[in-house]
């Protein structure tokens, strides 16, 4: 029996079918579930947070979303331990809505960015880097205009202590600066390009491993990343 | 009939003291290159202003920062400020 991993479909998302997608090339089944709905589909077992521009971006990045109802929803299966995890604008959505820690500012530089970055698995063993093993270095997409991660210090001194940091932006060898704008594009703080909560079942991160989960679109380093989800879908729990 | 006056506020969110703010301190260099030099503390944020049915200054004050923490700011990287403007046109 196959867990399903609901999409959540919120005005203005654009990433659905690349996600339900990358989904189905590792052997899952997905749901899509419009934003009004106040529950998940029978049978959730996960949930991926699309990117795109939700609401326009309206006010902040996330922060007219994080309202829906299916974010209640997602909240409450959340503190129930599903596994969720949020790319980019889903990402942002996650911290607007206080299910994930710290927030994501306007790049450094000013500049929207579109291009490939390095990823050092910091933390793994999570719902979403189980089949990964920290310090393995992916090479995945980014999309975005307010992705510099920023939390007080006290926040990121605790984040790094309690292993909730998932990804770092890094160089291609793995060394990670993060005062070097090649390797850490938008600015993020200690270079964090992922986070998860306390609890390790929310997630969190700017690329789109969708994105990069088919040697057509140039990498498939993404794709541990979606397979980790859907199997801990499946097999309900990690070890 | 309870005819509520109305109060204009408006709602100003910077980005927080002390975080970086790469808008703000893009347009410091604009104005010193168009000759504007020495002019620090550049920031850039956005403002809401709305009318809001409240019978004094207070109650519309309290009602927009309860506004502000729960959607119009991001308390980890903004901070706002509130201005009541007396009754709304």
């Amino acid at each position: 029996m196959s867990g399903l991993v609901a999409i959540p479909i919120i005005p203005g998302v654009n990433c659905e079918h690349d996600v339900a997608h990358a989904i189905s090339l590792v052997g899952g089944e997905s749901a899509f579930v419009h934003h009004m709905e106040a529950t998940l589909p029978s049978g959730t077992q996960a949930v991926y947070i699309p990117g795109g521009f939700s609401y326009g971006d309206y006010l902040r990045a996330g922060a007219i979303a994080r309202f829906a109802p299916i974010v209640a929803a997602i909240g409450r299966a959340a503190a129930d331990g599903m596994p969720v995890l949020g790319v980019c604008n889903g990402f942002q959505i996650l911290c607007e809505a206080g299910l994930l820690p710290g927030a994501l500012a306007r790049n450094v530089g000013l500049r929207f960015l579109c291009q490939d970055v390095h990823l050092r698995v910091e933390t793994a063993g999570t719902p979403v880097t189980h089949r990964l093993k920290a310090g393995n270095v992916l090479r995945i997409p980014i999309n975005h205009g307010e992705g510099c991660y920023t939390a007080p210090t006290e926040t990121i001194d605790r984040l790094e202590a309690g292993n909730q940091v998932l990804l770092r932006y890094c160089r291609p060898d793995g060394t990670v600066d993060p005062d070097d704008r090649e390797s850490n594009p938008n600015g993020s703080l200690r270079s964090i390009a992922g986070v998860t909560n306390e609890a390790g079942n929310v997630a969190g991160m700017m690329p789109h491993p969708e994105r990069a989960s088919e040697s057509i679109l140039g990498s498939v380093d993404g794709l541990p990343i979606v397979e980790s989800l859907v199997k801990v879908s499946t097999t309900a729990g990690v070890a | 009939m309870s005819d509520t006056p109305t109060r204009h506020v408006t709602v100003t969110i910077r980005p927080k003291v002390g975080l970086r703010d790469p808008e703000g301190n893009a347009i410091e260099h604009a104005l010193a290159a168009l000759g504007w030099q020495g002019v620090t503390n550049v920031h850039v944020g956005r403002t809401v202003s709305f009318e809001l049915p409240a019978g004094d200054d207070d109650t519309a004050r309290s009602e927009a920062a309860e506004m502000c923490s729960r959607i119009l700011a991001n308390p980890v990287i903004e901070d706002f400020q509130i201005e009541v403007g007396g009754r709304g046109v």
